[in-house]
């Protein structure tokens, strides 16, 4: 029997190497998974990880990595700073939608003036309704002790249904011959996110890596970050300290939600294009796992955000390419959660051999 | 007299500590047994093995001449060990007699055990109604609720752990009346203290441990206190010394002060008044659960009062967080070390910024400097002797004594003005509990005002000009030390405590 003894210390080394240990795990269950189900494990394990980066089409994928990882990293950076403070915004999905809505109702709103300003007001627009959609559970729990958790995941449907009553009504295109959906924001230059389209770089991705690098000074360098850790970690030594609960409650569910209503307004403004019933793709709740597997460290969910959109892409090359089922791509991406969390385990523990038995 | 209980040789390692080592010593039938040492001598470890929560890793025991070797506690309790333990286990929502059968494998029918709580509570003199609400006991009520609960299993050999830290004077003699009654039914007591008077008053063997191992037998009655504590301790310990300082201006006070406690469970401050001058150290006695932390919530700024109610040099402070009552002066440490005056999983660096940023000038327009905040770290740990590999490791990893150190060093180190402390020794070695009192009087001689609180009369005595005890949330006018005798201290403590002793026909019982 092995038994688990607790680390005076956590251990900085395995607090590193655990992420690799888990990919390196991932791989050789999903390459067993894979062999199970009859393909070659090595050519799937390649055409996951391999292919989108450096494959024989990976100028095509390379841009899409971007695009996929740069809302991902925006949402989780906001979440895991109240993540880390004990502050569970669960309902990102729903700030994105709102964000969206807001930030493309500006530009719709402007429609078809040229000027400079018009995405500049969009990006306030859309963080303003993020962090206004994300105020509700923050005022909620501030005021009457309600639960955050609850609270902001059924907001998530109430934004849903909002989307669909936009897209089919106030905000359908008027040229659009009665098809639900706005006009291509994507296709007016005054209003769009995009950069550069052929490099995937659109200014979602410029956002997400300031917010990695204000996050990281935030948590590093300053007293708010400071009292955001000392909240989670020991809530009555955050009091003791003088850290006021309620503003922490209202900064950190007001800042996870703008920056979702970011994540939100530049997609909607770029790579989706329009408002449509189908809009959110789920974003804000691959961000929460993101957040996870990136430690809730600003780096790690760089790093995260950038993994997880490489498994959603060359998983989608495998299934099409190999004929994998979806639902084990999935288990498979389930399974790189799964070895994340164990093998984090090493990092507060280590094992011991038992003992014999005394008695 | 016959021998119920032995234990030959017993070790038991951790990692990194020897908790006890080739142990011996036996329990006769009847006999009232100490088991005697300091906090860290192993007796926890030591009963927590006959009562079969740890097994030992060599040596064996004996209980009524067979071998005993319980796999788990229900195995010891089926054989006729019952053990109260220091921190209660009880759930505060549930009534007594639900408690009660929670603890029991086959409980009876309620109403039928209540009859039976009822009875044996009475039969023992521990007046105990089954069905009030546990959470609105006071600390002596509940421990007869664990004691209730173990004589419901007529045991053979009762362990009691520390049992008279939570009760006033009163509360202890009707304690050891119901320990006397228990003897004389030829009950066994394994009592562990380290409360030198109450063992020679009560105890007729003493085992002494030290650092894990046994370092002496003795007749308690035989011996002098002094002599107890000397074997205990294996030296002669330093006394704090007090040098009072004149009594200055008034530093602190607090008027009319009204709090409701944060904990559904807690005690709400009633009108406590108090104030203490310069140099001055007013020690705050009381049972646990009064008030305590309330009262130093209500001072730290944890607890927000009427601006008026509390008074730093004549300024009104009540309305003010925590950050700004240190900026003028006032800082504390709460009792509670891990998780209230220090977060666990932060190193200690981190630990110093919690409570010195703002005296200690640690930030600069909110960012952490670092280098600064570190270099105060070792600072504390230098001066308080904290042993620690470093300020980079966690405070958890610290023992409770050296963790206290740093606490107190990290609140001393900052030249408070006035400085109020919960339970500044607790759990605490002998040698680092007099160190922290020694610099706590330091303080006040250098001119800072001090309020202690502790459960612990001894320190208060030692250390306190002058003292008040905390009652159900109320605070006793406080009164000088001088010439306070034990009596009027538990008169002061049981206050307004419904304590009438249920003992008329033990009258005569020793007190």
């Amino acid at each position: 029997m092995i038994r688990l003894d607790k680390r005076p210390n956590p251990s900085k080394a395995w607090s590193y190497s655990t992420p690799l240990l888990a990919v390196l795990l991932t791989m050789i269950f999903g390459g067993l998974l894979f062999a199970a189900l009859g393909k070659d494990p090595f050519v799937a394990i390649r055409t996951i990880f391999y292919d989108p980066l450096f494959g024989q089409h990976a100028f095509f994928y390379r841009p899409q990595l971007l695009v996929k990882a740069a809302p991902l990293i925006l949402i989780a950076i906001g979440l895991s700073l109240g993540f880390r403070a004990g502050i569970w915004n669960i309902g990102a999905e729903g700030q994105y939608i709102i964000g969206a809505l807001c930030g493309a109702g500006v530009g719709l709103a402007f429609y078809p003036t040229v000027s400079f300003i018009i995405f500049p007001l969009m990006v306030i627009a859309g963080a303003l309704g993020g962090w206004a959609w994300a105020m509700i559970p923050a005022l909620l729990k501030t005021r009457f002790g309600t639960n955050e958790i609850l609270v902001s995941l059924m907001l998530v449907y109430v934004a849903e249904n909002l989307l669909r009553g936009m897209a089919v009504g106030l905000m359908k295109n008027p040229e659009g011959f009665g098809f639900p959906g706005s006009r291509n924001l994507a296709q007016y230059p005054s209003a769009t996110s995009w950069i550069s389209q052929n490099a995937g770089i659109h200014w979602g991705v410029v956002f997400a890596l300031i917010a990695v690098i204000f996050a990281y000074i935030l948590l590093t360098r300053h007293m708010l970050g400071f009292n955001i850790r000392l909240a989670g970690q020991a809530p009555r030594a955050a009091r003791f300290s003088g850290v006021n609960p309620t503003r922490l409650v209202l900064f950190c569910l007001g800042t996870s939600g703008a920056l979702a209503g970011l994540a939100g307004l530049f997609e909607v403004s770029g790579p989706a294009g329009q408002v449509t019933t189908d809009f959110n793709v789920g974003y804000g709740f691959t961000a929460i796992i993101v957040a996870f597997l990136g430690r809730l460290h600003p780096v790690g969910i760089l790093l995260a955000g950038l993994l997880m959109a490489l498994t959603y892409i060359g998983g989608e090359i495998a299934q099409s390419q190999l004929q994998l089922p979806a639902a084990a791509i999935q288990l498979f991406q389930g399974m790189l959660l799964f070895f994340l969390l164990a093998v984090d385990l090493l990092t507060n523990y280590r094992f011991r051999p038992k003992q014999g038995a005394a008695a | 007299m016959t021998e119920l209980f032995a234990a030959h040789g017993l070790r038991k390692a951790y990692p990194g500590v020897v908790a006890n080592d080739d142990v011996s010593f036996s329990i006769d039938e009847g006999e009232i047994h100490a088991l005697l040492g300091e906090n860290g001598a192993g007796k926890s470890t030591l009963v927590k093995m006959i009562y079969g929560l740890v097994k030992p890793d060599e040596g064996h025991m004996t209980f009524r001449g067979e071998p005993f070797a319980p796999p788990e506690p229900r195995a010891a309790r089926s054989a006729g060990v019952a053990m109260v333990f220091q921190h209660f286990s009880l759930f505060d929502a549930l009534s007594v007699a639900e408690n009660v059968a929670l603890g029991m494998e086959n409980p009876p029918k309620s109403a039928q055990l209540s009859a039976r709580i009822t009875e044996v509570s009475n039969e023992y003199g521990l007046p105990l109604d089954p069905h009030r609400t546990v959470g609105d006991l006071s600390a002596g009520e509940r421990q007869r609720v664990e004691i209730i609960r173990c004589l419901l299993q007529d045991p053979r050999l009762l362990i009691m752990d520390e049992p008279t830290s939570v009760l006033t004077p009163q509360e202890v003699e009707i304690l050891f009346a119901t320990l006397e009654k228990l003897r004389t039914e030829g009950t066994s007591i394994l009592y562990i203290s380290h409360k030198l008077e109450e063992i020679r008053a009560l105890c007729d063997r003493a085992t002494i441990l030290r650092l894990g191992k046994v370092v002496g037998h003795a007749v308690p009655r035989e011996k002098s206190a002094a002599e107890l504590a000397e074997m205990m301790v294996g030296s002669a310990l330093h006394r704090p010394e007090r040098e009072l300082a004149p009594s200055g201006e008034i530093a602190l006070e607090v008027t009319n002060l009204s709090v409701k406690s944060a904990n559904p469970f807690g005690t709400s401050l009633k009108n406590v008044s108090l104030m203490v001058r310069k140099g001055e150290v007013l020690g705050i006695g009381g049972v646990a659960g009064n008030g305590q932390d309330e009262l130093l919530a209500a001072l730290s700024g944890e607890a927000l009062a009427a601006p008026e109610a509390v008074q730093l040099h004549g300024n009104p402070i009540g309305k003010l967080a925590p950050p700004a009552r240190r900026k003028l002066g006032l800082l504390s440490a709460p009792e509670e070390r891990l998780g209230h005056a220090a977060a666990p999983e932060m190193s200690l660096t981190e630990n110093a910024l919690l409570s010195a940023r703002i005296r200690k000038g640690l930030t600069k327009k909110d960012f952490i400097n670092w280098k600064a905040t570190q270099s105060y770290a070792e600072k504390v740990i230098e001066a308080f002797d904290v042993r620690t590999p470093g300020p980079h490791v966690a405070a958890r990893s610290l023992s409770g004594g050296n963790l206290q150190k740093f606490v107190m060093g990290r609140e001393i180190e900052q030249a408070p003005e006035v400085l109020v402390v919960n339970q500044p020794t607790w759990g605490v070695d002998a040698s680092a509990a007099a160190q922290i009192r020694q610099a706590l009087l330091d303080l006040a001689a250098g001119g800072a005002a001090i309020v202690v609180i502790s459960q612990d009369l001894d320190e208060l005595m030692e250390i306190s000009t002058s003292f008040a005890a905390l009652n159900g949330g109320r605070l006793t006018a406080p009164v000088p030390v001088e010439g306070l005798t034990m009596e009027r201290i538990g008169l002061m403590m049981g206050g307004a405590h419904d304590m009438e002793v249920a003992h008329e026909h033990h009258a005569e019982a020793p007190a």
